[in-house]
């Protein structure tokens, strides 16, 4: 799952036939016995296209994955901190990767400082059942990690203000 | 409001726990996906569709389907944070959220107390995004777009 992304990718991989299938299926794939071809249907192709293509983003990395996105605090993870780690940008790599592997990560990022308020420049989102347990595992990322931290904080959300479905670009 | 959570999560049973886990691992393209699903969880087709159904309606699975990768598509993508007093918090919230390019908005407990995600057609619109939000809000915004990404993706056995 580890992937390099490139910070100014040139390829356009899709064509605007691929773009009508992003449209028809970024809310969601219709919960029917061929649901490809409920979709091919709706966009008059094939299903063998349909599914053509859909392998086709899949190996491209434009579909990370089909499957199903849990809604963590419905299944107990209501501890959800973003912990932040201030460490030599010479070793973001070499550290991003070793927190990605983690367990209890699900999403790792090199993302720049805004000194002097914002010193840190790795992200590492943490979940558990509590705050508790969201400690601990900062804890353990911390002793990883070891002399390279120079100072590291983790920022619990305390509302949601908004949470839309994010709808991507393909007009 | 835990206590509710906490009830969401007893009231999955051992199948619907099999289906969360197991759907979390990816889902096949062919003519029946949900019939090869099924006979993996050694259940059926009907089943399993009116479970994934259920489990959707409950909220305990957020989506279902192909998740796209808005970089690979050409879209600019960042977070954005802003330092906002306690006394404007609220007008800030309203006016950062009426931006259409504001995906996900939330506060944190934190100096820098209002965290955002911005999704725009092109990267090039990203900038002037954040300039406008800066010009409504009167509080400058800090941009972090991701330089690399090191993992995504973790799956939440229950």
């Amino acid at each position: 799952m580890n992937a390099v992304i490139e910070p100014d990718p040139e390829t356009v991989l899709i064509d605007a036939v691929d773009r009508r299938i992003i449209l028809a299926t970024q809310g969601g794939l219709p919960r029917v016995a061929e649901p490809y071809r409920r979709i091919a249907e709706q966009l008059g192709l094939s299903a063998d296209e349909v599914m053509a293509r859909l392998r086709r983003m899949q190996q491209n990395d434009v579909i990370r994955r089909i499957g199903a996105v849990p809604n963590h605090y419905k299944l107990g993870f209501k501890g959800n901190g973003m912990s932040v780690w201030d460490v030599p940008d010479a070793r973001v790599r070499e550290l991003g990767h070793l927190i990605g592997a983690l367990d209890f990560v699900s999403h790792c990022y090199h993302r720049p400082r805004h000194l002097p308020h914002w010193p840190y420049n790795l992200f590492a989102m943490v979940h558990g059942r509590d705050r508790a347990e969201v400690m601990t595992k900062v804890e353990r990322i911390s002793d990883l990690l070891g002399d390279a931290v120079r100072g590291h904080d983790v920022l619990f959300s305390t509302r949601i203000l908004k949470k839309t479905g994010m709808r991507l670009p393909v007009d | 409001m835990s206590a509710h959570l906490q009830a969401d999560e007893d009231l999955l049973d051992a199948l619907d726990r099999r289906i969360v886990n197991r759907l979390q691992d990816g889902f096949p393209i062919c003519e029946r996906p949900f019939a090869a699903v099924a006979e993996e969880l050694e259940t059926d087709e009907v089943t399993l569709i009116a479970r994934v159904d259920a489990l959707l309606e409950r909220g305990v699975l957020s989506r279902f389907g192909p998740m796209y990768h808005a970089e690979r598509l050409g879209g600019g993508l960042t977070l954005a944070a802003m330092r906002v007093a306690p006394e404007d918090f609220e007008r800030v919230a309203a006016q950062v959220n009426a931006f259409p390019e504001v995906a996900h908005n939330y506060e944190r407990d934190h100096e820098l107390n209002m965290w955002f995600v911005l999704a725009t057609e092109t990267p090039e619109r990203i900038p002037a995004v954040i300039r406008a939000i800066e010009a409504a809000t009167g509080y400058a915004v800090y941009d972090m777009p991701k330089r690399e990404e090191f993992f995504v993706g973790l799956k939440f056995e229950v």
